[in-house]
């Protein structure tokens, strides 16, 4: 009998404008089998997503398949006219997007999108199709599954979106399941959420899938067998146990080393006293922002509560908490591009007008920001010496050979060649921009970065190369950096202080090896356990953990009374915690935890030997569910 | 959703009463004195105090502003100041011309045009696409009046088909109407149909580009349906508002084309009207054209609003 699925020496190409071809995917080969999950892995341009499309004998306008074969039950896809290829896609191969967000039409109810492609095919009748959706919303744990179907993409959560995504793909039941970096874009406790509805749904439905990635950790969490690839050729191929383990190729184990570490104590950088001085670069003083008309001080939708920080001379204070919980909104006030409604920010010393547009040209020269999507943040239409020699001329000074020069050295101090002075930003890749858009901001020799989730969008060999960069240009220019991520690893790497943000409020912070060692907030301690560890059988363990369930079955709920955390928190205190706002607690010093209960209980909860759970499914309580309600 | 819809009929009623000033005001600056153009040649000082004092023309501007304001609310659109015939009985029989032939252009070329931008949406890059896009480029750079001269050349001169001025009248049976607007309305269909055409296709093509298509295309959905159902429904807002534009243009801007045609519309009355220093009638005509503008946009926000499921269905 033939493989379920094969693909064999399959060649993928483009043509560049004098009409030589240019192979991308060179060669490749490997099998599923039923009820297998492959995974294929690489840095981003290694042509894992390309080859993931070219199951479906898709490619992307501009590529072609010079060669190679891709086996279906024994039938080359590629070799099928355009009809059936099309009634393979999403019938016998489904797809599942890296952004959930992006690949749901805006226009359309949920329903008739996750029902679409087996009513099209023919597979089910609309009514079969509507009743799959709804016990495959069950499978998913998704909130309010009978009237889930009539609401609109922008109405449901993007963890939810994603879960969405798989009941889209698995609605016509197909036998291959295609999986693109499907939890990539999203916070550490939804990924975990979202991983184990995937693993769920895959084992029960019986399928087979390839799924991509550049995580390792997540790999090894979902993956049967390993593919790792480079610049389009295989570079080993093997169990996962074999590969995690025991890596052979020199590339594999190069991806192994780059994985991130497990956020711990002692990670972070040792305090560099020589460039301290008594008054901080940067402080904010009980500062509460949001969006909306200012009434009595209090913003219509409130953000940011109560937030004080420091960042000291030559520091750098990491931001961390799961999306919506303020991060960026804090990196914006400290800018001015959205003025705070109650509060100081304090530059040197000095007190900043909130608004952007009443602070001096020297203020805003100290404050620079750096944004996370530098695609969007570079202008396309301008090359690389003119973006980097508008701020050295508008704060500096600087013109023709003078300001040639200062270009060329800010490429030096980035690590790029001085020849991409005359280049666009799209000549340039992922990981290059985003050094181009740190050198702008260091164009205007500023005293502080805000680096907004400038790590984010970059795989785990690039990003750990920006980090070290970034920590070369402290060390070279002694900025003070505002690092503000979801990713608690690389937060705990390179930030000497970590803030940590959950709905609007600081919950703890302070020195990186005191936040990263018990006791620690709960949140903080959620989070760090939800950070994916790099060996099989993780994820199955940390979800049997009954704190870990209940934290991550629910949802950030902004309330005004009492601690925000409370609906999550493994060790609440009925009556207290969703009452009163917690009180501040300083176990060392410039250590700060928000938390009703004292250092030694949280020690003791932490210490306690961990409640095994069996069949949490059904205990754990849904916060999704009452959200729905409320609704 | 009905307050976003209800703030667009304020801005507009605010729109309209910002023209309104404007209108007045510019009608005023106009050269010439109205008095000495409609008594003419027994003009004397006396008579031209007392046609003044009658008409209430030596009063300040913003007394006549608010006169006229308070007449044009309550539907009084004055008396022409050439001949004394009644405004609204002028512009009533003009006005159901220009919107018989403005109505059935639009009639004809909407559906056309989207037809057609979306046809060249869904082979883009083939021969039906390129004469199209070619096509109507062509046709939006040539002015309108060169196309409507170009039109009696050709379809009254050369060929004698059709007649070369459209001569309407409430007598005619319906075939020498159709007869009689025929050129009209074949011009207006070219020059407002190229504009749809092309919006919708680059609004179509535009979307074709999002992830979400491309998830379309990988479940297996017919193109057909990728443009009918997932691509046309986000493209609403755009193409909508590209007609309102064009539509107001079939009432107002179409002075060039009646006046080619003689075709007895508002427009060409306008003119007539701007020829003889009848300000009321100027200004009567410029706010229904302005008021057509503004109620057309306000139509086109609101479907464009309903359009957009984020706005119809808050969270």
């Amino acid at each position: 009998m033939a493989e379920l699925f094969e693909i064999d020496n399959l060649q993928i190409a483009f043509r560049k404008e004098d009409g030589t071809p240019v192979q991308i995917v060179k060669g490749v080969s490997f099998k599923v089998k039923a009820g297998q999950v492959v995974a294929l892995i690489g840095e981003s341009g290694s042509g894992k997503s390309t080859i993931s499309l070219a199951t479906m004998a898709y490619c992307r306008p501009g590529l072609h398949f010079p060669g190679g074969e891709v086996r279906l039950h024994g039938k080359d896809v590629l070799a099928m006219d355009p009809q059936d290829q099309r009634s393979i896609r999403g019938n016998k191969v489904a797809y599942l997007a890296q952004s959930a967000a992006a690949t749901f039409n805006p226009a359309i109810t949920i329903g008739e999108q996750v029902t679409e492609a087996a009513v099209l095919h023919g597979t089910l009748t609309q009514e079969e199709a509507n009743k799959r959706a709804v016990d495959l919303y069950r499978a998913l744990e998704l909130p309010d599954p009978d009237r889930l179907g009539k609401r609109y993409p922008h109405q449901v959560s993007g963890g939810q979106l994603q879960r969405l995504m798989a009941a889209m793909a698995l609605v016509s039941g197909p036998d291959l399941l295609v999986l693109d970096e499907p939890t990539t874009a999203l916070d550490v406790t939804t990924q975990i959420e979202v991983l184990k509805a995937f693993k769920k749904v895959i084992k029960d439905e019986g399928s087979a899938a390839i799924y991509v990635t550049h995580d390792l950790a997540v790999v090894a969490q979902v993956a049967d067998h390993i593919v790792v690839l480079y610049s389009g050729e295989i570079q080993e191929q093997g169990p996962t146990d074999q590969i995690i383990n025991n890596p052979k190729h020199p590339y594999t184990k190069r991806l192994m080393a780059a994985v991130k570490p497990t956020p711990k104590a002692g990670m972070g950088e040792e305090l560099d006293e020589e460039h301290q001085r008594e008054i901080p670069n940067v402080e904010v003083k009980n500062m509460t922002a949001g969006y909306g008309g200012i009434v009595n001080g209090k913003p219509a939708i409130t953000v940011l509560r109560d937030i004080n920080v420091k960042i000291r001379n030559s520091h750098v204070v990491g931001v961390i908490g799961e999306s919506g919980c303020g991060k960026s909104t804090l990196a914006r006030v400290i800018a001015g591009l959205l003025p705070a409604a109650k509060g100081e920010v304090f530059l040197d010393g000095k007190k900043l007008e909130a608004d952007l547009k009443n602070r001096s040209k020297q203020e805003l020269q100290k404050l620079q920001f750096v944004y996370q999507m530098a695609d969007t943040a570079l202008n396309p239409r301008q090359v690389i010496s003119d973006i980097l020699g508008r701020p050295l001329e508008f704060y500096q000074g600087f013109t023709g050979t003078e300001r040639r020069e200062k270009v060329a050295e800010l490429l030096r101090l980035v690590e790029l060649p001085v020849e991409f002075e005359n280049r666009y930003p799209s000549e340039l890749s992922g990981g290059q921009k985003q050094r181009i858009n740190m050198a702008r901001a260091l164009a205007a020799n500023p005293e502080v970065m805000l680096c907004d989730e400038v790590t984010s969008a970059l795989d785990s060999i690039v990003s750990s190369n920006v980090i070290k960069l970034l920590k070369k240009l402290r060390d070279a220019t002694g900025v003070s950096f505002v690092f503000i991520s979801h990713d608690l690893s690389t937060v705990g790497s390179f930030a000497d202080e970590i803030v940590v943000l959950y709905a609007g409020r600081v919950v703890e912070q302070g020195p990186v090896d005191e936040v990263l060692a018990p006791p620690y907030h709960p949140y903080t301690r959620l989070l760090i356990s939800s950070v994916p560890e790099l060996r099989v059988g993780w994820l199955e363990e940390t979800m049997q953990k009954r704190e870990m369930a209940v934290g991550i079955a629910r949802g950030v709920e902004i309330t005004d009374t009492g601690c925000p955390f409370y609906n999550r928190c493994p060790i609440a205190i009925e009556g207290t915690c969703n009452v009163e706002i917690a009180p501040t607690r300083e176990p060392h010093p410039d250590h700060f935890i928000s938390c009703h209960r004292t250092m030694e209980e949280i020690s003791e909860a932490e210490n306690a030997p961990q409640q095994v759970l069996h069949g949490f499914e059904k205990a754990a309580p849904k916060g999704d569910k009452a959200a729905a309600a409320a609704l | 959703m009905q307050r976003m819809v209800l703030q667009r009929i304020l801005i507009g009623l605010v729109t309209l009463w910002v023209v309104s000033v404007l209108v007045f005001v510019m009608t005023s600056l106009l050269p010439g004195d109205v008095a000495a153009i409609v008594l003419g040649q027994s003009a004397t000082p006396e008579t031209l105090a007392a046609y003044r004092a009658a008409n209430g023309l030596d009063q300040p501007l913003i007394f006549q502003y608010f006169g006229w304001l308070g007449n044009m609310v309550t539907g009084d659109l004055g008396v022409s100041k050439a001949g004394g015939a009644k405004i609204s009985d002028l512009i009533s029989g003009r006005l159901g011309n220009t919107m018989f032939l403005a109505g059935l252009v639009a009639i004809i070329s909407v559906p056309i045009s989207v037809g057609l931008g979306l046809l060249a949406a869904m082979y883009p890059g083939t021969w039906i696409d390129r004469s199209l896009t070619f096509g109507t480029l062509a046709l939006i750079s040539v002015p309108d009046f060169f196309i409507a001269t170009f039109a009696v050349l050709v379809l009254a001169v050369q060929l004698g088909w059709l007649p070369a001025i459209a001569n309407v009248a409430p007598e005619n049976t319906f075939w020498q109407m159709a007869r009689g607007i025929a050129m009209p309305l074949i011009v207006l269909v070219i020059v407002v149909a190229a504009q749809m055409i092309r919006m919708t296709r680059a609004g179509i093509l535009n979307v074709m580009n999002s992830p979400y298509i491309e998830m379309a295309i990988l479940k297996g959905v017919k193109k057909k349906r990728i443009i009918l159902r997932h691509a046309f429904f986000n493209t609403i807002g755009p193409i909508v508002n590209v007609i309102a534009l064009n539509l107001a243009y079939l009432v107002s801007g179409v002075v060039i084309v009646e006046t080619i045609f003689s075709y007895p519309g508002l427009a060409k009355l306008m003119i007539d009207g701007v020829q003889t220093r009848d300000l009321p009638l100027v200004q009567a005509t410029a706010m229904i054209f302005c008021g057509t503008y503004v109620i057309l946009i306000i139509l086109a926000d609101v479907a464009a609003i309903l359009a957009n499921p984020r706005l119809r269905n808050p969270k």
